[in-house]
């Protein structure tokens, strides 16, 4: 589950990060309010969307006084911004913090990241703060320094301190890096953080050290632990069909093709989007109906695919393993009864019982295009997909 | 021969609520020698002839088991597994899903040192066909035979080992290593114990993007590998920055994708090949030339 910056900074400075002065704003008003009430002639303001990237999409302006706040905050409330990240509809910006400017003298990275090859946490620091890691990893990976942390100790002054003095920072700088950074990392210890990323982390003029930015996203597994959590989920930063499935315990990720899919199992749900693409489709969506798929999950799967009115075909791949395959069927005949599908359906039936699952289907009267192999399921739907385009 | 399990294996269960109940009964049918189940508050007791031990300390020193099955839920998994290690059991599968990270960040560390061997979470389980499964996996589309199949997934496992048995492919052992991004048995561990199993001629490698599990199995089998590998990876069209079901399947930062682990396994002299419809048969072009 990701966060908005404002609320990953105001976690963070309960754990001696320290952030700009800033407050959030919702109208053009509220932000001229906020700026005088912040003061100073320089002041921030940033949109509040989750997608990275702001800055060059016009989401993070630099203005000096409240009217010049209140501008750029009218300007950016209510518009989508694009970003590489967001795709090329954006995101509609509800919120922008406005934060105090600051005299930056240095910009340096720091992040917190799950290594899985150690089993660690890891720190990442860097010199080029603002950089996004992944670029600085592929331009100059020498520059990226590290420090792997024991879930025995935690993240160690030591540690810190070796990093700070190799990114040049001063004694007392140094000292405030060991505070930033152990309290993020207690941060992500005690909130079940999978990431935690400021960037920039800044050295200001007069040597503090203070996070310009921030990101936090949180273990999905661990979120039955920390309800206070739940509640910074923003449902309108989430794809409505995505949250729609989360409901019904179904995995669902919205894709840019046209052949919807419903698969059991996140490896082969991924493997037949790679067929599909393979025979010269475009899948749809993935779709993970999970293990113990009966006819109510298959329903609301078929609901969920059939909102994309992109979808000119539908693929049905299910392996049937515990899950009996003449049960998957009578949910299939049970759910297309319900929902009613007017695009080709080609369902492959793998498994368990599959003669009786295939019988069912058969003298179900349905249009149902029925496969064996997942290879002519794929060329099936691709042509099904393309004689409905 | 196999690896980890066989005939000879006495198998616990820990959390028999109603899918423990469900599986141990499919692999009591199979042939599995279900020896015993932990379960605190019903030691004493019996469940379709099966004792209940309070501790899996009192199952495994009453009953001789050396393999535990968790199905315990993810809040109490992580203790699950340090129980077995620390009661002496050789061997842990567990098939729980959604263990929080942090948990499986510490019981990883916790383990060294205990001489077990974790196989999961978040996978379904071992099985050396005809002599016993310990798991969820569909038996009967299982054979004996002479491929190991290892696998970060579920049912794509079961479609691969479908492919060898329809290919005449019998299996001498397969191991679901599970889909999380932290977990014990990897992909060089599972290659290790096939390379030196006397049964095994080819191992069926079935991974997907996230992580560099791949790349370092790579590595790993040029230098080490004498069998024959064929692999599939899942995901070539698995958008970035999008977690893909499974916990560990994500490719962030521009690591992790597809094309790289395909590029690093193809490098190293394994089979690749993009179309998971062909894993069987690629084995048994990959046999026959040998």
């Amino acid at each position: 589950m990701k966060i908005h910056e404002f609320q990953a900074k105001e976690i963070l400075s309960r754990y001696g990060v320290v952030i700009p002065r800033g407050q959030l704003a919702e109208t053009p008003e509220q932000a001229v309010q906020r700026a005088e009430k912040i003061g100073g002639d320089q002041l921030v303001v940033k949109a509040q969307i989750h997608a990275g990237g702001r800055g060059k999409g016009g989401g993070v302006k630099v203005v000096h006084g409240p009217r010049e706040a209140g501008e750029a905050a009218g300007r950016m409330l209510g518009v989508p911004l694009v970003t590489r990240q967001t795709g090329p509809g954006g995101r509609v910006v509800r919120r922008v913090l406005v934060e105090e400017g600051l005299p930056i003298k240095r910009e340096l990275y720091a992040g917190l990241v799950l290594d899985r090859t150690s089993a660690t946490v890891t720190l990442i620091m860097s010199a080029s703060g603002g950089m996004e890691i992944e670029e600085v990893a592929a331009r100059d990976p020498g520059k990226i320094l590290r420090e792997r942390i024991s879930p025995l100790t935690g993240l160690m002054p030591h540690q810190v301190r070796r990093l700070g003095y190799e990114l040049g920072l001063d004694k007392p700088q140094v000292a405030k890096a060991v505070v930033c950074l152990t309290g993020m990392y207690k941060a992500l210890i005690e909130m079940d953080a999978s990431l935690i990323e400021i960037n920039p982390l800044v050295v200001t003029s007069t040597g503090e050290l203070v996070a310009l930015d921030a990101k936090m996203s949180f273990d999905d597994n661990a979120l039955y632990r920390h309800p206070e959590l739940v509640e910074l989920r923003d449902l309108d930063e989430e794809d409505p069909a995505e949250v729609e499935a989360s409901k019904h315990d179904l995995s669902y990720i919205h894709l840019d093709g046209n052949i919807g899919c419903m698969v059991n199992g996140a490896g082969l749900a991924m493997a037949t989007m790679d067929i599909i693409k393979l025979c010269g489709g475009e899948p749809a969506n993935f779709l993970d109906v999970g293990g113990g798929t009966d006819a109510g999950r298959v329903e609301a799967a078929f609901k969920i695919i059939l909102t994309d009115k992109n979808v000119r075909a539908v693929l049905v791949n299910i392996f049937g393993g515990i899950v009996r395959c003449d049960v998957i069927a009578e949910g299939v005949v049970a759910a297309i009864e319900q929902v009613g599908i007017n695009v080709p359906l080609v369902v492959r039936l793998q498994g368990t019982l599959v003669e009786r699952g295939r019988e069912i289907l058969k003298s179900s009267g349905l249009n149902i295009i029925p496969v064996e192999s997942m290879q002519e399921a794929a060329e099936a739907v691709v042509e099904a997909a393309r004689s409905a385009s | 021969m196999s690896v980890l399990v066989d005939s000879g294996s006495r198998v616990l269960i820990q959390g028999l609520g109603s899918a423990g109940k469900f599986h141990a009964a499919t692999m009591v049918e199979y042939g599995t020698k279900v020896v015993a189940a932990a379960h605190p508050g019903k030691g004493g007791t019996h469940w379709e002839g099966i004792p209940l031990f309070n501790s899996v300390q009192r199952a495994v020193e009453s009953t001789g088991a050396d393999v535990s099955l968790i199905f315990v839920p993810a809040p109490g998994a992580a203790d699950a597994i340090l129980e077995a290690a620390g009661a002496g059991v050789r061997l842990a599968v567990c098939i729980t899903e959604g263990i929080p990270i942090l948990d499986m960040l510490r019981v990883k560390h916790a383990l060294p040192g205990t001489g077990m061997t974790l196989i999961g979470p978040n996978c379904p389980g071992i099985i050396t066909p005809g002599e016993t499964k310990v798991g969820i996996m569909p038996g009967p589309i299982h054979k004996r035979g002479s491929i190991g199949v290892l696998s970060r997934s579920g049912t794509l496992t079961y479609e691969a080992v479908d492919q060898l048995t329809r290919s005449g492919l019998g299996q001498s052992t397969c191991i679901g290593l599970g889909g999380d991004p932290i977990k014990g048995l990897d992909f060089i561990d599972g290659l290790d114990l096939f390379e030196k199993d006397p049964q095994t001629q080819g191992v069926v490698l079935i991974g997907e993007i996230g992580g560099q599990a791949e790349e370092d199995a790579a590595a790993w089998i040029e230098q080490n590998m004498s069998k024959p590998v064929v692999a599939f990876i899942a995901g070539t069209t698995a958008p970035p920055g999008r977690r893909m079901g499974h916990a560990g399947a994500i490719v962030a930062g521009g690591k992790g994708t597809a094309a790289q682990k395909m590029q690093a396994l193809d490098g190293a002299g394994v089979a690749v090949t993009k179309n998971p419809a062909r894993i069987g048969e690629l084995m048994r072009e990959r046999l026959g030339g040998k």
